[in-house]
């Protein structure tokens, strides 16, 4: 914000420094009191938390099996018996969406660690070090940037062949250059402040600045753009899936049910819709969440 | 200006070497022999398998292997489709412009989209227009683009009869692939437009034109407008390249003939040859996309060129 002489601006940094001097709080505890006055990430952080529930408690939420066939049962329309109907197969779809959202979120969260264990130390590292270290790495992130959306994890299925744990993979490592851009973009500057030179003066090995008094001062960023990650992580993976180069039948993924219910959109349109459906809020709660962290750990954003 | 044209086209041939070395690496890690897979059920004798490798080149060492490919690639040859035995720039010819028609179109619906919606949200800022805006973008960024595209296709070809659901050839065809695509992407812009648009709008500039007395309409304008595009025109380019790569759920749903869908069949018959060229030539594309980016980028805001 450019604007500092307006007036409203001068008592909201008052206020502001007045409300700190009473509770001096930490970075972390500031972070966690502006994400609870968010009303968008207070809503999308309950919607997650209802759906890791249901979807860990499936067996207890229903009473059908996800992949058994009941041939007279099939594509019967949504109704107090079958909540979201059934498909082709007479398998009930809200049981399947259900344990599917087992194998969306598993997709998400391991695509993601997957993207951060190989992203962060680049990034930490290039960003450390410099000099030709540092072209190097972000020479090799420039390549692999040179794959635009899907066509790098598309390329790393090309080369490992079609499957879900391809998928993860697939999708962690076309994640890996955004993460490595951020650790390293944070590094460079943390590593002018006056406690990573103090810690360097004092015989503080390479490693341990780097991972004692440089990483957790990352971790914000990093954290607000793994959470943001998980849900496009969820989208590609899904995606990946409904092409046909994920999950295989009869896995209940959803991307996959989606493609499946593409051949009977005339006649049962619920086959389709509701893994859509929860493809869509998943996401949603998950970007509401990270947009609010994203607000709480940047601190232009504390003005407002 | 000149300077910095060359340079930037200098700096980015080495990432191009690498670029089509690493496509060529890959060749060698899909599993399977290409010969093999040429030959698929004719392949009686160790003997003619031989011969099929040495007419294709592949007993020679890699080194060699890569230089010929990358003479070749420069001359447009990137070898013949391994199921069709047609080469595999006929393939690329056929398919492009029907990908090309889909992102413009896209891309055009995602401007008018995306910056009408970023401009109203930052003039409006802090109230309800705003917050409306910006969830209807929230939503746009979470909504899985093959969902959408069910649902148009579920609405608009099985209810109401409105647009074909497949296909390819006219402006009725390329109606719903390029909404699906255009909406989609103009949520990541509107967001992006309305940050930039509230950073120029807090400008000392923008308070002089007021003092000014200028017409608000004029500051927003001529004033405001202008510089906030600036920073836009990355996402642009970003999002026209991925178009090019990305629109491959697209098009395999809406089952136009593009670049996506000749991708995905490939990778699913093992067409190696074909894998290979057509992320040679989407990487490529995306980069000469990238730089004439960065180079309009320092035509609009000249401070670039300095650093």
């Amino acid at each position: 914000m450019n604007d500092r002489s307006t007036p409203s601006l001068v008592i909201a940094k008052k206020s502001d420094a007045a409300w700190a001097a009473e509770k001096p709080r930490s970075l972390w505890m500031d972070s966690i009191y502006r994400l609870s006055r968010n009303p968008g990430s207070i809503a999308g952080a309950i919607i997650l938390t209802a759906l890791i529930v249901a979807v860990i408690l499936a067996p207890f939420i229903t009473q059908y099996n996800p992949i058994e066939i009941t041939p007279k049962e099939r594509l019967k329309p949504p109704s107090t018996v079958h909540w979201m109907g059934t498909d082709s197969f007479g398998r009930d779809i809200f049981t399947r969406v259900l344990y599917g959202g087992q194998i969306s979120l598993r997709v998400g969260i391991i695509a993601v660690l997957i993207a951060l264990l190989v992203g962060v130390p680049m990034g930490l590292m290039a960003g450390f070090y410099g000099g030709r270290f540092d072209t190097l790495i972000m020479r090799v992130v420039d390549i692999m940037l040179s794959f635009p959306g899907i066509l790098l994890a598309l390329v790393v299925i090309a080369i490992l062949g079609p499957s879900l744990t391809n998928v993860m993979v697939a999708v962690g490592i076309s994640a890996v250059p955004i993460y490595a851009r951020v650790a390293r973009g944070s590094v460079l500057k943390i590593k002018e402040e006056m406690f990573a030179e103090a810690a360097l003066l004092l015989g503080c090995s390479n490693r341990r600045i780097m991972f004692v008094h440089i990483f957790p001062n990352i971790l914000g960023p990093i954290i607000v753009v793994a959470t943001l990650g998980v849900a496009g992580a969820i989208i590609s993976g899904a995606a990946l899936s409904f092409l046909g180069l994920g999950a295989t039948p009869p896995t209940p993924e959803w991307g996959l049910m989606l493609s499946e219910g593409r051949n009977y959109l005339r006649q049962a349109w619920w086959i389709s819709t509701f893994p859509g459906l929860a493809i869509m809020v998943t996401v949603l709660s998950i970007n509401l969440l990270g947009d609010g962290l994203r607000d709480a750990f940047d601190p232009r954003m504390k003005i407002n | 200006m000149l300077r910095y044209i060359r340079k930037r086209i200098l700096i980015s041939i080495p990432t191009i070497l690498a670029v089509t070395l690493l496509v060529f690496i890959m060749l060698q890690l899909v599993p399977g022999d290409p010969a093999e897979i040429f030959l698929g059920e004719k392949y009686s004798t160790p003997e003619i398998l031989a011969k099929v490798r040495h007419d294709m080149g592949l007993d020679r060492p890699l080194y060699v292997q890569y230089l010929d490919f990358l003479w070749k690639a420069m001359h447009g040859d990137l070898g013949r489709s391994l199921h069709t035995g047609r080469p595999v720039l006929e393939h690329l010819v056929i398919a492009i412009p029907s990908t090309l028609e889909l992102a413009f179109a896209a891309m055009a619906i995602s401007i008018v989209i995306g910056v009408l919606l970023g401009i109203l949200s930052a003039l409006k800022h802090n109230t309800w227009v705003d917050s409306l805006s910006m969830l209807v973008a929230l939503f746009g960024v979470s909504m899985p683009v093959f969902w959408l595209s069910l649902l148009m296709i579920f609405f608009f070809s099985v209810k109401l009869n409105w647009f074909p659901a497949v296909g390819g050839g006219d402006l009725k065809h390329l109606a719903m692939p390029a909404f699906v695509l255009g909406v989609l992407n103009s949520s990541m812009l509107a967001r992006m437009v309305r940050s930039s648009m509230l950073d120029v709008l807090n400008e000392d500039y923008i308070r002089t034109a007021r003092a000014k007395g200028l017409y608000e309409r004029t500051v927003i304008i001529k004033h405001a407008l202008r510089n906030a595009l600036i920073p836009t025109i990355t996402v642009l380019g970003l999002e026209f390249g991925a178009l090019l790569g990305g629109a491959v759920i697209t098009e395999t749903i809406f089952s136009r003939l593009g670049l996506g869908k000749l991708y995905i069949d490939s990778i699913l018959s093992k067409d190696i040859t074909m894998i290979q060229g057509i992320t040679l030539f989407i990487a490529l594309t995306y980069m000469i996309t990238n730089i004439v980016v960065d180079i309009s980028y320092s035509y609009l805001d000249p401070r670039i060129r300095y650093e």
